[in-house]
């Protein structure tokens, strides 16, 4: 064996590693919950790993606000050999809002869990949410194609439990869950044989490399093949159109924390790896030639707007007919992809971001109900609005953000979606994207006139929800109606994102 | 009962004891030969499992209970990702087995996947004799008329 030789080594601070800290502190905690075992202790170890998480994703995000990307070497592995995380721009405003969203549930989650779940069971939840956090932030931030499957793994297998334990309420959760683990892992399926090809085609896994290779191959099939795999692995997901029926189900009997928390981040994150895998790994001018935003994005992002807010004018369950307005709003995150211009992504990237908080926030409502009530039914919610004063007035500030009134967060993306289409000369686009809007007024309108016009059941006991549920439902509520007038944070970053994933700009490495 | 099927559970009290041996061996020669953590922790995990299915749930639940396997599964995540924190602590990436041996990384390397594969290798263990529990501890928690 060699003997002793001298190496040279900079020790490495403490901002150097923020891009892994901002997995390892949750990945860290989610065992630590279980070897305490201890419930109040679960909770405050989730709150203040998310809080933390949410501070590094803070720093991230000021650091590649401009451009410019930090790349961090796993085991000390240099890549393109070993696993490299991976920050600009695009993923930085995603890690952002995960984590932003992570934190705020928490403190909702505390009385919300205790009313939902039996006490047993509370300890685990907080692994299991630590869990899906961890791999959801995994998906944004690595830069390995192989790590995001795994990444996506972990979140998914500690989503179906996170879903499953809605059955100690209602046992239609467990089928819920049983269909989005069936989906979920066709999805995912789908994705690694996608890399599989990619992989075959180029030797390598760094989606850098593997970008520079595809550039060299030409017209293989096998890149073509992988292409295919990943849009639909990853479209399921997304929940798009057709592949959306795993959603409504898992969020309506998912237990509420869980479903405000996934609904705001789970299916960001997947748009977010079809983004990456679009426009870095691929090419814009690859996903042009092949037709795909024309031919498969746009036609079905325009079915979803539609469909899907019909559908959700018709239900009469609160919770699901949130779920079917996220089908639709992810059809214009997809609409954005398929205007295949600067615009249309920085709409994606915006809209991801708004309708994070929007959807939360009305989640958040719901779930705030459904404490008194155990119930989301509309019959069951009669007049809540009145006897729950702010609970109801946040409500309205989330569906107006969903309308797209200005004013709130939701108007920015649809404004900017919109001019994307005019930019592309898409007129009919234009105008779909505004009468779907007015679907959204229906179904929104048709939940405040109960919250608000339906007298309430005699022997109703709900009051104002506590206060450990108002405070992130009033900052929600706040952030919808900052980042509709103050758009400097989202909308940059977005901005920046969009020029790194069009034109392939990554900027100057940082660190 | 007891005096049931003597020459299995004789036989069965013989090889858990090698079993185990042979997980430890697979375990920790794993770097010079076939085996590592996965396999170890499945190995060890097929020792209470044979246990298990001789003696019975119960029995083998009073040697391994449930909550300590929950602990268990718990622990080799920590210890894994406890190298990661202790490589950064000195200055160096998450996970980079140097730190184990600034001065021979070679020997850092060496060590380092030994401490990392013996996380594994605890994990795995849990979960495998989790998977048993679960399966076999199974009766029908709702009745048909419950639904």
């Amino acid at each position: 064996m060699a003997g002793a030789v001298e190496v040279q080594h900079t020790a490495l601070t403490l901002t150097d590693h923020l891009p892994v800290l901002q997995v390892a502190i949750p990945f860290l905690a989610a065992p630590l919950i279980v070897l305490v075992g201890n419930r109040t202790f679960a909770w405050v170890l989730s709150f203040v790993a998310s809080a933390l998480a949410l501070v590094i994703s803070f720093l991230l995000l000021m650091a590649v606000y401009d451009g410019g990307y930090i790349s961090y070497a796993l085991g000390g592995w240099e890549p393109p050999w070993g696993i490299e995380y991976r920050v600009d721009a695009a993923n930085a405003l995603i890690l952002f809002l995960i984590s932003a969203i992570g934190t705020v549930v928490l403190p909702f989650a505390y009385p919300s869990v205790k009313a939902e779940l039996k006490t047993t069971s509370h300890t685990l939840f907080y692994a299991c949410y630590m869990l899906c956090f961890t791999g959801l932030l995994g998906v944004v931030v690595t830069g390995d194609a192989f790590n995001v499957f795994v990444f996506l793994e972990i979140s998914s297998l500690s989503t179906y439990v996170l879903i499953a334990v809605g059955a100690e309420r209602d046992k239609r959760a467990l089928t819920a869950a049983y269909d989005y683990l069936i989906m979920g892992t066709i999805g995912a399926t789908f994705f690694v044989i996608g890399i599989g090809f990619l992989y075959i085609a180029t030797g390598t896994l760094n989606m850098a490399d593997m970008s520079d290779r595809i550039a060299d191959q030409g017209s293989n099939r096998a890149v073509r093949a992988g292409f295919a795999f990943i849009i639909v692995g990853m479209g399921l997901k997304v929940a798009m159109y057709p592949l959306h029926l795993w959603l409504p189900k898992a969020y309506t009997f998912a237990p509420s924390a869980v479903t405000i928390f996934l609904s705001a981040t789970a299916t960001k994150a997947a748009i977010y790896v079809l983004l990456r895998f679009m426009f870095t790994v691929y090419k814009p001018e690859f996903v042009f030639e092949t037709n795909t935003s024309l031919l498969v994005f746009m036609p079905l992002a325009v079915i979803a707007m539609f469909s899907a807010s019909f559908v959700a004018a018709f239900q009469v369950n609160f919770k699901r007919m949130l779920a079917y307005s996220s089908v639709a709003q992810v059809g214009y995150m997809l609409l954005g992809i398929a205007l295949l211009n600067q615009t249309g992504l920085t709409a994606t990237m915006v809209h991801m971001f708004n309708h994070g908080i929007t959807k939360a926030l009305l989640f958040m409502g719901a779930g705030a109900m459904f404490y008194y009530t155990g119930s989301a039914f509309y019959d069951k919610l009669g007049g809540l609005g009145r006897k729950m004063p702010i609970t109801g007035a946040c409500i309205l500030i989330g569906g107006l953000s969903l309308i797209g009134v200005p004013g709130t967060a939701g108007f920015v993306s649809k404004w900017i979606l919109v001019q994307a289409a005019f930019e592309n000369g898409w007129w009919p686009v234009a105008i779909a994207i505004v009468l779907s809007s007015l679907l959204a007024v229906v179904y929104v309108w048709r939940a405040v006139e109960v919250l608000y016009l339906t007298p309430p059941a005699k022997n109703s006991t709900a009051k104002e929800a506590p206060l450990m549920m108002l405070i992130p439902m009033i900052i929600l509520a706040g952030s919808c109606v900052y980042f509709g007038i103050f758009t400097d944070l989202p909308l940059g970053a977005s901005e920046t994102a969009a020029n790194v994933l069009m034109n392939g700009t990554n900027g100057e490495l940082l660190r | 009962m007891h005096y049931h099927h003597l020459i299995l559970r004789v036989i069965t009290k013989l090889l858990v004891g090698t079993i185990m041996l042979f997980a430890f061996y697979v375990q920790f020669h794993g770097d010079f030969s076939p085996g590592g953590g996965f396999q170890a922790g499945v190995i060890m995990a097929a020792a209470f499992i044979l246990y298990g299915i001789v003696f019975g749930l119960y029995a083998v639940q009073v040697v391994f209970p449930p909550w300590l396997v929950h602990k268990v599964m718990a622990l080799g995540v920590l210890i894994y990702a406890g190298v990661g924190v202790y490589s950064m602590m000195l200055g160096y990436a998450f996970l980079d087995y140097n730190a184990f041996d600034p001065g021979h990384p070679s020997h850092g390397q060496h060590n380092g996947i030994l401490v990392i594969e013996f996380g594994v290798g605890v994990t795995v263990t849990g979960v495998m004799i989790a998977i048993y529990y679960a399966f076999a501890g199974r009766f029908p928690q709702i009745s048909d008329e419950d639904w």
